[in-house]
């Protein structure tokens, strides 16, 4: 393996992480990550869908007019997504209705679309579907690790299985109810840019 | 009085931004100023309104089981349900839309062009705009509800990236921890601000 294909491999899941440095993508990461079920599989679902629209996309690069790319990815993007949501319906049905209209707001989640503009559009279909698994690979580790802390402090189980015996059924966890709402995942993943700028002082942002 | 509980109710209690975290994306980027996040708040606004009762439209008349009836005679059209393809459908709607009211502006309004232009473009990715239509699906609502239901989330929208950039803006005054500078604490504070917005969560209409 090269240099620049172990680049565009690793890079996505430190320090170009799609949600915690490039910014994109956060909407979901928010949303879905109250518990641990729901967002493995909106992490798949994504996953999916960014390794087949960057191949698909790359493919098409040369054929792309300029002038309406934005549409052209927006039309790809969406039927892929179509295709994630009937597969979600037919063998997923309860995930599919808890995540209700978050499956199609993939469509336009910003990883997918920055993805086919910043590297899609450039580069040849191998390194593009690359690019593809390694960001949502990125994006996967920070959903996961929001709702393993979010469904663990916030209701004691982790993929509904109880871990911290809760107060009210005669254990001894007073469940925190702050991560069950949203500003619950705010915090976490501040917090989770604070930890790693620490770490990586070269990320920090200027004022 | 049940199209006012619809507004207030997607001003405050469902926020677009704090509760349901739509259009994060440029919440967090073009928030730096007071005056750009207007400009974008405005331009949501105006999308939403349009793009909301129109899918409203698309939804009523093409795509629900039996909504072919119209054309077809409703016999023929009961067993169609093209309801899969409201993605598509619903995105392309948002994205002609985009365009349309881009050209439009730009001819009739040169000034309100200037302050809206650049973001117009923007908006046909904000989730917000295919958020709003996909709730719009899920609750049936009708053409009155679901434009009331635009401008409301629209209007929260608005007010909170103006709220958010009012607080960045004094930030710039603070002593911030080095690695919270820019995106951490702005995590941060729209944590503090959904907060705030949860006490709305508690009244029922």
């Amino acid at each position: 393996m090269d240099k620049e294909t172990k680049s565009v491999l690793i890079d996505p899941f430190l320090i170009k992480n799609p949600i915690t440095i490039q910014v994109l993508g956060i909407c979901s990461a928010l949303a879905v990550t109250t518990q641990l079920k729901p967002a493995i599989v909106m992490s798949l679902a994504l996953t999916a869908v960014l390794i087949c629209s960057n191949t698909a996309i790359s493919l098409l690069r040369n054929k792309i007019p300029g002038s309406i790319r934005i549409i052209t990815q927006l039309a790809v993007i969406a039927s892929l997504v179509i295709i994630a949501d009937q597969i979600l319906r037919a063998y997923a049905f309860d995930v599919a209705r808890q995540l209700s209209v978050f499956v199609g707001l993939i469509i336009t989640n910003c990883i997918v679309m920055g993805r086919a503009e910043a590297f899609a559009m450039g580069n040849p279909p191998g390194k593009a579907a690359l690019d593809g698994l390694a960001n949502g690979a990125g994006y996967s580790l920070i959903l996961i690790t929001v709702a393993f802390f979010r469904e663990l402090l916030g209701s004691g189980k982790l993929l509904g299985h109880v871990v911290l015996e809760r107060a009210a059924d005669g254990g001894w966890y007073f469940p925190n109810g702050l991560m069950v709402l949203s500003p619950g995942a705010f915090f976490l993943i501040g917090l989770f840019i604070w930890i790693q700028r620490s770490l990586t002082p070269r990320l920090n942002e200027e004022a | 009085m049940e199209l006012f509980n619809i507004f207030i109710r997607s001003v405050f209690m469902e926020n677009m931004a704090l509760v349901y975290f739509l259009g994060m994306c440029s919440f967090l980027a073009v928030s730096k100023k007071v005056e750009t996040a207007n400009g974008l708040g405005m331009a949501v606004v105006f999308v939403l309104a349009i793009t909301t009762p129109l899918n409203n439209l698309i939804t009523n008349y093409l795509l629900k089981e039996g909504a072919l009836g119209w054309a077809l005679g409703p016999e023929k059209a009961a067993g169609i349900d093209l309801s899969f393809l409201s993605f598509i459908a619903y995105i392309a709607t948002i994205a002609a839309v985009v365009q349309l009211v881009e050209m439009a502006i730009d001819k009739f309004s040169p000034a309100l062009y200037a302050s809206l232009g650049v973001f117009l473009p923007l908006i046909a990715v904000n989730c917000a705009i295919l958020g709003a239509s996909l709730f719009m699906q899920q609750r049936e609502y009708n053409l009155a509800e679901s434009t009331v239901y635009g401008i409301g989330s629209g209007v929260g929208w608005w007010m909170a990236i103006l709220a958010l950039a009012a607080i960045r803006e004094r930030l710039k005054y603070s002593n911030v921890p080095a690695p919270l500078r820019g995106l951490g604490i702005t995590f941060l504070i729209s944590g503090l601000m959904a907060m705030g917005f949860s006490i709305f969560g508690g009244i029922k209409l």
